[in-house]
């Protein structure tokens, strides 16, 4: 298998974990309703949880640091997240959409991860297989709830904050050149393939929810390759603000 | 005017004017979602058991938000959400209809002393078989 592909992968997919929990995580004690509140941090870190899952991997596995140092320690070109995790939250419109639209993308990329030649890999997403349920759950149920049963308020601000997202939420499939050695000895399945099941699933619910998914949207690409927005280096420096007081300090 | 500076970061960059006063903001009136009672099973074919009481839209949404409320910690096989305007129940000035006078010991089971007969009648049946 080939090692540096093999860390592209582990390192794009966890980072969007760490940089979407750190966006979902800005909402605790900021919540619509204590109960969403509550759901919606709770989602965070299991989002938290699976980013170090996939870091260990990666430390083990591809001679990489360690699950800390890579969270924390890297500098913001270094970071493979799609710009879609980035996007500040904005209102709890846009990170309901986000969190439904990436959820989506998760479900099947780890279905896929489950029959994956690479065993640590398929190992953690059938351990994770239930978490993400959830959250896709959790997220659909709200955007059918606020699309086709609220308001016309909350059917107006769900469609705005799709069509905002929509073309962020594309530059998930974002395909790197390393991808097809893995392709090949199935250690994973291509963007492509988990973009065809992610829309026709999301088509479906967004149907059910009374919203329309904007036409001829362009795919916003460049988070993979270390090409961030300009929110995500003050996220970084807000994440790391403790830790950057004594990096050596043992906790 | 000078903007509120928190600790919290999340908090500073509402720009929060400093001289609002907290108690001039209008607060509109409480406009909640209905309650449902939650009832969680731990393991399959055991008794759902109350847990307590959350707000949400509708049944299906009191479900995944009782799911972290009350499903997060600890074993849990399934979880039942209820109304709460769904479930009848007496006032409690009603509650000593409950009130069944003492004496009454022949209504209890702890009144019936079988012991020493069930034991009597085990010590018999093995002295027979032996």
């Amino acid at each position: 298998m080939d090692t540096n592909a093999l860390k592209n992968y582990l390192l794009r997919t966890a980072d969007d974990q760490l940089i979407i929990a750190h966006r979902h995580s800005e909402w605790t004690g900021f919540g619509p309703l204590l109960e969403e509140d509550i759901a919606f941090s709770s989602i965070a870190q299991d989002k938290l949880g699976h980013a170090q899952a996939l870091y260990n991997i990666a430390h083990e596995h591809c001679a990489l640091p360690n699950a800390d140092t890579l969270a924390f320690r890297r500098n913001e070109k270094d970071f493979l997240c799609c710009q879609f995790v980035e996007l500040p939250n904005g209102e709890y419109d846009f990170s309901l959409i986000r969190h439904f639209l990436f959820d989506a993308a998760e479900y099947f990329r780890f279905s896929a991860l489950s029959e994956s030649t690479f065993e640590p890999l398929a190992k953690l997403a059938v351990k994770i297989r239930g978490e993400i349920k959830y959250h896709l759950y959790h997220g659909r149920t709200w955007v059918v709830q606020l699309g086709a049963n609220g308001t016309d308020e909350s059917r107006v601000r769900m469609q705005t904050a799709l069509n905002y997202a929509w073309p962020f939420a594309l530059g998930m499939f974002e395909q790197m050149a390393t991808d097809s050695l893995l392709e090949t000895s199935e250690v994973i399945v291509s963007e492509e393939i988990l973009k065809k099941q992610w829309l026709e699933f999301v088509k479906g619910v967004f149907d059910e929810a009374g919203l329309k998914i904007p036409e001829n949207s362009t795919p916003v690409f460049g988070g993979r390759g270390g090409f961030h927005t300009e929110y995500l280096q003050p996220l970084l420096s807000e994440m790391t603000e403790v830790i950057d007081i004594d990096p050596s300090a043992e906790w | 005017m000078a903007t509120i500076i928190s600790l919290d970061p999340r908090v500073t960059r509402l720009s929060i004017d400093e001289g609002v006063n907290e108690r001039d903001v209008l607060i509109p009136t409480l406009d909640q979602h209905p309650t449902f009672e939650v009832f969680h099973q731990e393991k399959s074919g055991s008794h759902h058991v109350h847990v307590g009481t959350l707000h949400a839209p509708n049944p299906e949404l009191a479900l995944i938000l009782a799911k972290e409320q009350f499903g997060r910690r600890g074993q849990t096989h399934n979880i039942w959400v209820v109304k709460t305007e769904d479930v009848f129940t007496l006032t409690s000035e009603d509650s000593d209809i409950f009130d069944t006078v003492p004496e009454k010991t022949y209504r209890d089971v702890s009144a019936y002393m079988v012991r020493n007969k069930v034991e009597a009648f085990k010590k018999a049946q093995k002295e027979g078989a032996e």
